[in-house]
């Protein structure tokens, strides 16, 4: 019989050596004479344990990890593809407490399913949102999406069902879905491991939107920095045309839907979504006034839906559930679950999938185990670079939009990085500004100069220089780019500056609890 | 630039043109071919696309992978962004300078390797990463690196 050992193909894991796993047990299996087949999965988002191999075995999936290519000979002669003892076994992956206490609603098949197989996703309950969605009017569908709570979850939080709506009704011969997968922000791979390991809904959550709203064409503009996601995508797509879930004619309704993958090329600001557009036309990527907004005159002038990854990947199960069982997760008015990366000096970094309510502390320690470097987390960085850095004191805060807006901080994409005790805040404020200046695409003034200035006015404070004069100026400059950007770049540059001020004062030359 | 480079860069153009905002897929066609995108590709873009030549220039210049001049044999990428600072990079980013001899958007003197600073490679659950052509690794350390440099200047 044959038995199936699967070894990701997330790029993580392939950071880590998962190709040459991947090859060893092969290799050691044709050597043996052992008849497996190696199926390459997502990750399961436990990256302290990649490699992860599994092995199937009639009591469910046993997970080996971290598993280097050299530990490979040591794993057969222990017998591993009957689940025999070894240093490295971590029991029934179903088991691991980590896995346990998550609530995987979007990334319920990642790692578990291959991640471009078609029959695979199906056996798994995919396509189930595809099925309703074609049984249903565009309004009903938009009316799901809406009752769901779902709410952008690349950054801006926006409610999807609302935008969608706008885009319904707005009347053209040719309408869009664009999905948002130049993923830039730092401490966030949320988009990459749904790419990777589970692409068949994102897939499915665009051709439900384009039904939705009555588009017939859909482009994922993912970021050249992610040349794995690139290849699984790609192979996702030509295999959903082939069984005919994308085409002309999908599943046999007489709807068409076609879908391509367009890469992006490495400018951070494309993230936005009208400099995306501009991108995609062809263009440099330059953010545009609003309004008119994408949904009314979006990609080449006709009403297009902008959505991130997770938005769309979470659609499908919406739409297979519905509205109101998503709904049920969650608190105040961020409902469902948020997919949260765990990164930087992090013990146990990966992905943990929770409904909004969880704490910063128990993401920090219950699932990371505090630091990497075992010294105490002194401030975390929520949301990517333009988030807020948070101390300690507001470790207890439960992740929920509101909840974060109130303490002047973003959720974002759901991106944590901490940093020990050895962080200097002042260069993270330095470098808030250096991003700024590299990423900005120029168009509005409080970015484009107002980044390099900061940069100046920084260095400034570091040296001690007029100290008092600059952190005044410091102040003033955050405000005007605040007030005065076109977009978030140069608009919520201030939040990891100022945050930083704020909360950590003492690195910026002032007393501990001074306000400069 | 040699003739053959044209007459895949024509190509490249033939099969790229009718495609809606054609302009950065041909790039990347291009770029992938031949490692960059030539200068004095600009005016045949230009006319297939019907845009100036400026235009085409602007959108090159604009994106930060596009290049506009043949790199080294390797390209090697250091993550600069947050993650990968909380875990070390900037010792990471100090140690390969002074081991190649270059700074950012340079190539080493034998050819071998181009050096660059990305922001953010997805890999932030294992910082600090760089990218060596188009293989991410992570928790990269001295030992790590000097291996991956030590590897590239040998192919």
């Amino acid at each position: 019989m044959t038995t199936i050992v699967y070894v990701p193909r997330d790029s993580s894991a392939l950071s880590l050596g998962a190709h040459q796993v991947a090859k060893n047990v092969q290799a050691e299996a044709a050597k043996r004479g052992l008849d497996i087949k190696v199926v390459r999965n997502g990750s399961r988002g436990m990256f302290w344990l990649e490699t992860m191999v599994e092995v199937v075995t009639p009591k469910g999936r046993v997970a080996y990890g971290p598993v280097m290519p050299k530990d490979v000979s040591s794993l057969f002669d222990a017998d591993f593809i009957n689940a025999g003892a070894h240093p490295l076994n971590l029991g029934l992956t179903d088991e691991i407490e980590w896995l346990k206490k998550q609530e995987r609603l979007t990334f319920a098949r990642v790692g578990i399913t291959d991640p471009v197989s078609v029959e695979d996703y199906v056996a798994h309950d995919g396509y189930q949102g595809l099925k309703n969605a074609l049984k249903l009017s565009a309004a009903d569908i938009v009316k799901e999406v809406t009752d769901s709570g779902l709410r952008g979850r690349g950054g801006a939080a926006f409610p999807t069902g609302i935008k969608w709506n706008t885009v319904l009704n707005a009347p053209a011969d040719q309408k869009y879905i664009v999905c948002n997968a130049d993923e830039g922000d730092s401490g966030t791979y949320s988009d990459r491991m749904i790419m990777e390991g589970d692409p068949l809904v994102l897939v499915e959550g665009m051709t439900i939107a384009g039904l939705a709203v009555g588009a017939n064409q859909g482009y994922i503009y993912l970021r050249s920095e992610y040349p794995d996601a690139l290849v699984t995508l790609n192979e996702a797509i030509a295999n959903a045309y082939k069984a005919g879930y994308l085409g002309a004619n999908i599943c046999g309704s007489g709807k068409q839907f076609d879908l391509e993958v367009r890469r992006a090329a490495g400018a951070y600001v494309c993230g936005e979504e009208t400099s995306l557009l501009e991108s995609l036309e062809g263009k440099r990527g330059i953010v545009r006034f609003k309004p008119p907004l994408p949904a009314i005159e979006g990609l080449f002038g006709k009403p297009t839906v902008v959505n991130n990854v997770i938005s769309l990947a979470t659609v499908p199960i919406v739409l297979d559930k519905g509205g109101k069982y998503y709904q049920d997760f969650g608190m105040g008015r961020s409902r469902g679950t948020l997919p949260i990366q765990l990164a930087g000096n992090v013990k146990q970094c990966g992905l943990v999938e929770k409904a909004f309510g969880v704490t910063l502390r128990e993401l920090l320690y219950d699932f990371g185990g505090g630091s990497a470097s075992g010294k105490p987390i002194r401030a975390v960085q929520v949301g990517g670079p333009l988030g807020s850095y948070l101390p300690e004191s507001q470790f207890d805060t439960p992740l929920d939009y509101e909840k974060f807006t109130e303490i002047w901080a973003v959720l974002g994409h759901g991106g944590i990085v901490a940093f020990d005790e050895t962080v200097d805040m002042a260069k993270m404020a330095r470098y808030a500004f250096e991003f700024c200046a590299i990423e900005s695409c120029g168009k509005c003034t409080p970015c484009r100069i107002g980044s390099t200035r900061g940069v100046e006015v920084m260095d400034k404070i570091i040296e001690g220089k007029d100290h008092a004069k600059n952190m005044e100026l410091v102040r003033d400059l955050s405000d005007t780019m605040l007030n005065g950007s076109l977009c978030a770049l140069g608009g919520m540059t201030p939040y990891p500056v100022l945050s930083a001020i704020n909360h950590f004062p003492e690195d910026f030359g002032l007393k501990k609890g001074q306000v400069a | 630039m040699l003739e053959e480079n044209f007459a895949r860069i024509d190509a490249h153009i033939a099969s790229h043109r009718s495609m809606p905002g054609a302009l950065m897929p041909l790039l990347h066609a291009i770029q992938d071919d031949l490692g960059y995108v030539p200068e004095s590709s600009y005016p045949s873009i230009a006319k297939a696309l019907n845009l100036s030549v400026a235009e085409v220039h602007g959108v090159v210049t604009f994106y930060h992978h596009f290049r506009t001049h043949a790199p080294g044999r390797h390209i090697l990428q250091i993550c600069r962004a947050e993650s990968c600072q909380a875990m070390g990079s900037e010792a990471l980013e100090a140690h390969v300078k002074k081991t190649l001899g270059v700074d950012y958007h340079e190539t080493t003197k034998d050819g071998a390797i181009t050096l660059e600073a990305v922001y953010c490679l997805g890999n932030c659950a294992c910082s600090p990463s760089i990218m060596i052509d188009e293989q991410v690794c992570g928790r990269v350390d001295t030992i790590r690196i000097n291996e991956i440099i030590a590897e590239a200047k040998g192919a």
